[in-house]
């Protein structure tokens, strides 16, 4: 996969996010004019220097008039996108790419979502009309199908299985405990996410991200001007993404183990970083764990663990709060729930907050090199973004 | 000459127990919540269509060598059409992918109509022609009464033609018709009602026994000669006293089914003629007589073809392949007739029409597409080789009769659905080509990796006035 990158030619100077949690007294113009201003404010700019925006929502409105009338913009270009849950972060990417391609000198990205006003349980998306032929499952159901391949093709009764994944929502309430903003600020003790009653397969509801509302944003301008704005901005090393070919649908050997999307979004990713060994370089991630052996698989898929081990990486507290390579330290999906278009800029504002040395009770020490990656669609047809952030 | 040259039946999966209602003892059998007249009648003429299925266990003879020829004609019959107004017979026609040229017509209105159907068909052989006949009906009574315990879901199907290879063949006939308020609904009404049953049975069973009498004299047979008797009504009642009229040996009645099955309306005179051609002989003589509205009576008599025109399934196997603890509240909530607390989750969208016409060889045919460059198959057809990029070099590739088994699968407890939780599954099928789809007809705590499954025709769900047919997967029966 050819991609050149833009190592070190972007900076993000400001940040804000909202807290995520039923908003039932906000909208989603509510919550934009909220991360919105938190980041005005962070990079200490008013909206008269912002030349572009870039809005991701997957179902919170259509057009950038959801963001421009909501802000009063004077006139300004908003580009309003959508890729699934991976939403959030290709508004980053893309205004990214607007700074270095010299069109724009400074820009926001943001991103929102209101799910909580469906009156449904889990996610609800719309489609386009159809023959009705499509696949009657939810999303827990479609990453569940993860859990049984892993524990078939690598040896692991599904007992100890249970109890991997278990760990993983263990580890991320764990996380959101200590943050303010996340939507569950509990930790869950591993005997009740043990038990928790069955949504799909083996997963239980504690196996499943919450369903929440949210926004956040951020400022980005060139590298060379960051300074102007912050005294702590953090540089993007790398942006990939992929949309797979559905592969997995068609091709009998996929054996839902693995995101090939992943895979190559992650190698794009690290080619463009100079990151040869992501298990010692990378100093944290936020990772997409929608479903807790989403997360596991990732952890392969990205070069964390080894094909095979990363359960017993799990287990050893590998990736824990305060373990050599922690994932998800502000909780996650998991603690956060998933706003679709808030959820790539709020893993981007751990890594903000982290490399900045602001992220209080959860801070990692002295960390280098952050990841976010986030993730939409179903093993076997899905699409991917990684992103790779420093000081 | 004109005859029957092959048949088939369908009986659903469940049975729901008389006891479970408090109406006397055995079962009926009972559509599932996905099924309906029109996704039964397909199964039931796939048994006569689908020569190359496998066999499964429960099988009544070896797989057929020939294939049926063109048809030229499809005729549904049934009390219970999923449409009003919108032809059900060409929903048939395009599950079978029978050729557009073949045209199709529905009976309805009576329960005879199931018998009318087949004598249309035998009407069409005398004519040349060939003809598939479906009977298919989902009998739904009020909660309580008879025509709920006593009914029963199943179809029948029948190909007639003038072929010589016929397993049998039409030896006599005869048709009365009566006016009278027996049995009634009017449009839109969930149940149909019953006049005083002594009323009917006073009027009808002198119809039955002069269109009977009738029959045998048009064949030249005396009804000692009968091997089987098939007599079906509205009313048992009405039937009662023919076989001593006629010095019938009980021996020579067909079991009517009425503690395994119950009166299946319009399919049912229709699977008890299956049923006696599953057992019979070679020169055997059956009489098939129904009893609503007037009578239509026919005598058959079996050739040495029988042997070769089994289905693949008998009504017998279909019998035994069962399960016989339904709920009486699901199977109310499965006909509609007990509202029910919705999941929280958005009710399914109505299938569009154009895209339905569109992909209506894959979404009813259940036609696929392969890779004429490297043989990949694909589900849903394909433009774009998924394996090796060619671009438009696909074949179509039926999947229906194919056999499949199951990669992965899972429970989900979140999906809408009539009966949660679905069963997904990610199935591979022989010879290449992979589809995500729903399990029916499964115990779910019996699904287990490496399954080996077949398709069958299913209604998912109606969303906003709107049926939507599909395939599922399901254990072999």
């Amino acid at each position: 996969m050819a991609s050149r990158g833009i190592k070190d030619r972007v900076a993000i100077v400001g940040m804000g996010c909202t807290a995520f949690g039923e908003h039932w007294d906000k909208g989603a113009d509510d919550l934009l004019v909220e991360a919105a201003g938190d980041a005005y404010r962070s990079a200490g700019v008013d909206p008269a220097q912002v030349d572009a925006y870039w809005l991701g929502t997957m179902g919170s409105g259509t057009s950038g008039l959801v963001l421009s009338e909501a802000l009063k913009l004077d006139y300004k270009p908003v580009t309003r996108l959508e890729n699934m849950c991976a939403t959030g972060s290709e508004a980053i990417r893309n205004a990214a790419y607007a700074v270095a391609s010299g069109a724009y000198d400074l820009v926001m990205a943001t991103g929102v979502e209101k799910l909580k006003d469906s009156g449904f349980s889990g996610l609800v998306t719309s489609r386009p009309p159809d023959d009705g032929t499509g696949q009657n499952m939810s999303a827990p159901a479609m990453f569940s199908l993860l859990a049984p391949a892993y524990a078939a093709k690598y040896g692991v009764d599904e007992g100890q299985l249970k109890e991997v994944i278990s760990r993983i929502a263990w580890k991320n309430h764990v996380n959101g405990a200590k943050n303010p903003k996340a939507q569950f600020r509990k930790e869950v003790p591993m005997e009740k996410i043990l038990n928790s009653p069955r949504v799909a397969g083996m997963f239980g509801v504690f196996d499943c991200s919450g369903v929440s509302d949210g926004a956040a944003a951020a400022v980005l301008c060139r590298a060379e001007d960051a300074h102007k704005y912050t005294d702590h901005p953090i540089f993007i090393k790398a942006l990939s993404f992929v949309a797979g070919p559905a592969e997995g649908y068609f091709n009998q050997d996929y054996d839902f183990t693995t995101f090939q999307e992943v895979v190559t979004s992650a190698q794009d990713a690290y080619e463009q970083a100079g990151v040869t060994n992501p298990r010692e370089e990378i100093s944290m991630a936020e990772v997409h764990d929608c479903f807790t052996a989403t997360e596991l698989v990732l952890m392969e898929d990205m070069g964390f663990s080894e094909r095979g081990k990363g359960w017993q990486d799990v287990l050893d507290g590998r990736f824990d709060g305060d373990g050599p390579q922690p994932v998800n330290p502000d909780g996650g999906l998991k603690s956060f729930g998933h706003p679709i278009g808030a959820s790539g800029l709020r893993m981007m504002y751990e890594m903000w907050l982290q490399l900045r040395g602001e992220a209080g009770e959860r801070q990692i020490a002295d960390p280098k090199l952050g990841l976010t990656h986030n993730l939409g669609g179903q093993p076997g047809r899905c699409v991917s973004f990684v992103s790779i952030v420093g000081r | 000459m004109a005859g029957i040259t092959r048949y088939g039946s369908y009986v659903p999966y469940f049975r729901l127990q008389r006891s479970a209602i408090g109406a006397g003892r055995g079962a009926r059998a009972a559509a599932s919540y996905d099924e309906d007249s029109v996704s039964m009648a397909v199964e039931a003429c796939r048994e006569v269509l689908a020569s190359d299925r496998k066999r499964p266990k429960g099988a009544c003879s070896e797989p057929q060598a020939r294939e049926v020829g063109g048809l030229d004609a499809l005729i549904f019959a049934t009390t219970s059409p999923p449409y009003a107004e919108k032809q059900n017979a060409a929903t048939i026609h395009a599950a079978l992918s029978l050729p557009a040229r073949v045209r199709t017509l529905e009976l309805g209105a009576s329960s005879r109509c199931g018998v009318s159907a087949l004598g249309l068909g035998l009407d069409l052989a005398a004519a040349g022609q060939r003809a598939l006949v479906a009977a298919s009906d989902v009998v739904i009574g009020a909660p309580g009464g008879a025509r709920e315990s006593q009914g029963g879901d199943a179809a029948a199907s029948f190909v007639t033609g003038p072929d010589e290879d016929a397993c049998a063949v039409l030896r006599g006939r005869a048709s009365a018709t009566t006016e009278v308020l027996d049995v009634w609904r009017l449009p839109g009404d969930a149940f149909a009602k019953q006049w005083e049953e002594r009323f009917g049975a006073e009027v009808l069973a002198p119809v039955l026994h002069e269109t009977v009498i009738r029959a045998l004299e048009d064949a030249g047979s005396q009804p000692s000669e009968i091997a089987t008797v098939i007599l079906d009504a509205t009313l048992p009642r009405a039937a009662a006293g023919l076989p001593a009229a006629l010095q019938l040996k009980p021996e020579q009645l067909a079991d009517p089914l009425a503690t395994s099955v119950g009166r299946a309306g319009a399919a049912h005179a229709g699977l008890l003629l299956a049923r006696a051609l599953d057992a019979a002989k070679p020169g055997d003589r059956i009489l098939v007589a129904s009893l609503a509205d007037g009578c239509d009576a026919l005598v058959l008599e079996v050739t040495d073809h029988i042997a070769d025109a089994r289905p693949v399934h008998s009504v017998d196997a279909w019998l035994a392949s069962c399960r016989d603890d339904l709920a009486y509240n699901a199977y109310l909530k499965w006909r509609g007739v007990l509202p029910f607390e919705p999941p929280r989750r958005p009710e399914p969208d109505r299938p569009a029409a154009p895209p339905m016409h569109r992909h209506e060889r894959w979404k009813l045919g259940f036609v696929g597409s392969r890779c004429t460059g490297c043989d990949a198959g694909h589900l849903p057809p394909q433009r774009v080789c998924s394996a090796c990029g060619a671009v438009d070099r696909m074949r179509e590739e039926p999947f229906a009769t194919r056999p499949c088994r199951v990669t992965t699968y899972t429970l989900d407890h979140l999906a809408w659905s009539l009966q949660p939780p679905v069963v997904a599954a990610v199935l591979d099928f022989e010879g290449g080509g992979r589809l995500a789809c729903e399990l029916t007809d499964v115990n779910p705590a019996d699904v287990a990796i490496g399954d080996e499954l077949e398709m069958t025709f299913r209604r998912l769900y109606t969303g906003q006035g709107v049926h939507n047919y599909f395939w599922k997967a399901r254990p072999r029966r």
